[in-house]
């Protein structure tokens, strides 16, 4: 069977396993994000608790990735074998450059910016949405694309513990030993992560040359 | 207003943590629409006082009264509302139009959008920035004393009584400072606001102040009219005056 007719065989199933694969995605990122964000701005100024949630994160993500699927199928409520196990791995992979960038940007604000933002009279919620968060938004931007390429790669893990998404296919192929089935899951993948990494350079452009 | 005070510090002074006083039991008045100009060298504590006026720091001791009340009995943003503060580097806001940076008080204070409109082009125009030029463009598109005119502009907006300033014109060349000095003198005393003026600058000192306070390692030396100021026998001031040194244009222009 050629290459050709192979994606043309498979192809509802590869664009299912697509669509599945962008959902543990956006549902991760969408999760890291509401955590990521706030907790990052609530980090800046207090450096004890910045240490403690910098250092957690740091950890969380130097654990293999198959490991910390594994780690996390015993674990209670967030456990299991499915797609919430794996949304919850991805999200705290994603976490770490979310924080750390949210935290970096808003530390990167010009100090004299701030004095005068204080001592014009801005109270410290007008601060943090005129100021503070604008001015931040062009490097937590970095930390969110980082953030997403990341995830699109370490779903294809996801697999391996029943959530679906491209990886089935890699795993199959692995098992089958057919690299046309790896591909088949490894390409799209690759072609998601590119797409979205262009995607959000678009909208940080967009934002920063206003 | 008056002749009243409007600014009044007894004995303050401003520790640190570690015990180190930054500034060491300071008094002195500030009479309603003059300008009192802190000079001294970095170091001597004349920044710290002014933060202390509007409370971006709070005295360790001592108090200060702002038109006749207690600072610390003010809700601080509102009483830095009431005082417009100019800083070195302008603080502009980068991410903002002039017209916006200028606007910032009045807005926070919601001021109609109409009466907001037309007050920033006042401001523009008494700064020397014609706002149909200016209105739009960004910090990063100015110069560095165009953009302490717009901070001068934003500082004064909402019409404060009050304005601090801190080494609003030390970035800048000799040229622009220059003219950004008299231009400032001529406003200062067309607004008749009352002004609190941090330098290290002996002869914008002179031509700037209504009287000097020369401090020195968080102490206030002496306080001087400009003329005195020039005849004084304190050794501190004596140095001062030296230093303006084979430089006549200074006293000429008092």
């Amino acid at each position: 069977m050629s290459w050709r007719d192979f994606l043309l065989r498979h192809q509802s199933e590869i664009l299912a396993r697509t669509v599945e694969h962008i959902g543990l995605v956006a549902a991760a990122m969408g999760i890291a994000l509401a955590i990521g964000l706030p907790l990052g701005v609530m980090i800046v100024r207090r450096s004890i608790l910045r240490r403690w949630v910098l250092g957690t994160a740091n950890v969380v993500q130097t654990i293999p990735s198959l490991a910390l699927f594994g780690f996390l199928i015993p674990v209670p409520w967030i456990g299991g074998i499915g797609d919430r196990t794996a949304i919850v791995a991805l999200s705290l992979y994603a976490l770490l450059p979310i924080l750390t960038n949210t935290a970096a940007g808003i530390a990167g604000v010009d100090p004299a910016v701030l004095e005068a933002a204080r001592g014009m009279g801005m109270t410290s919620r007008q601060q943090l949405w005129q100021v503070e968060l604008p001015l931040a938004t062009p490097v937590m931007l970095t930390g969110i694309r980082v953030a997403t390429v990341i995830s699109i790669g370490v779903a294809t893990i996801a697999a391996a513990i029943g959530a679906g998404g491209l990886g089935v296919f890699i795993f199959r192929g692995v098992a089958m030993v057919d690299n046309r089935v790896i591909l088949a899951g490894a390409i799209p993948a690759a072609v998601l992560a590119v797409l979205a990494d262009l995607l959000l350079g678009v909208v940080q452009r967009k934002l920063t040359s206003r | 207003m008056g002749t009243k005070n409007s600014i009044e510090c007894r004995e303050v002074s401003y520790r640190l943590s570690s015990g180190d006083a930054l500034v060491k039991d300071l008094s002195f008045e500030v009479a309603s629409g003059e300008t009192l100009i802190l000079l001294g060298r970095s170091g001597s504590g004349k920044t710290t006082t002014l933060k202390l006026l509007n409370r971006l720091l709070e005295p360790t001791s001592g108090e200060i009264f702002i038109e006749g009340r207690a600072a610390r009995d003010w809700e601080p943003v509102r009483l830095r509302r009431r005082m417009g503060y100019v800083i070195q580097d302008a603080g502009l806001f980068p991410h903002w139009t002039v017209e916006r940076n200028v606007a910032l008080v009045p807005r926070l204070e919601h001021w109609p959008e109409e009466k907001v409109r037309a007050r920033v082009r006042e401001m523009l125009e008494l700064v020397g920035l014609p706002p149909q030029e200016f209105s739009a463009r960004r910090p990063h598109e100015l110069s560095g004393g165009q953009r302490q005119r717009v901070g001068v502009a934003r500082a004064l907006a909402a019409d404060p009584p009050i304005l601090l300033m801190d080494e609003p014109f030390g970035a800048l060349d000799p040229v622009t400072r220059a003219e950004l000095q008299r231009e400032f003198r001529v406003l200062a005393a067309r607004l008749g606001k009352t002004i609190v003026f941090v330098t290290h600058d002996v002869r914008e000192a002179l031509l700037l102040g209504s009287r000097i306070a020369l401090l020195s390692a968080g102490r206030l030396v002496a306080i001087h009219t400009p003329e005195e100021f020039l005849l004084a026998e304190d050794i501190e001031v004596r140095e001062f005056v030296a230093s303006l040194g084979a430089d006549p244009e200074a006293r000429r222009e008092q």
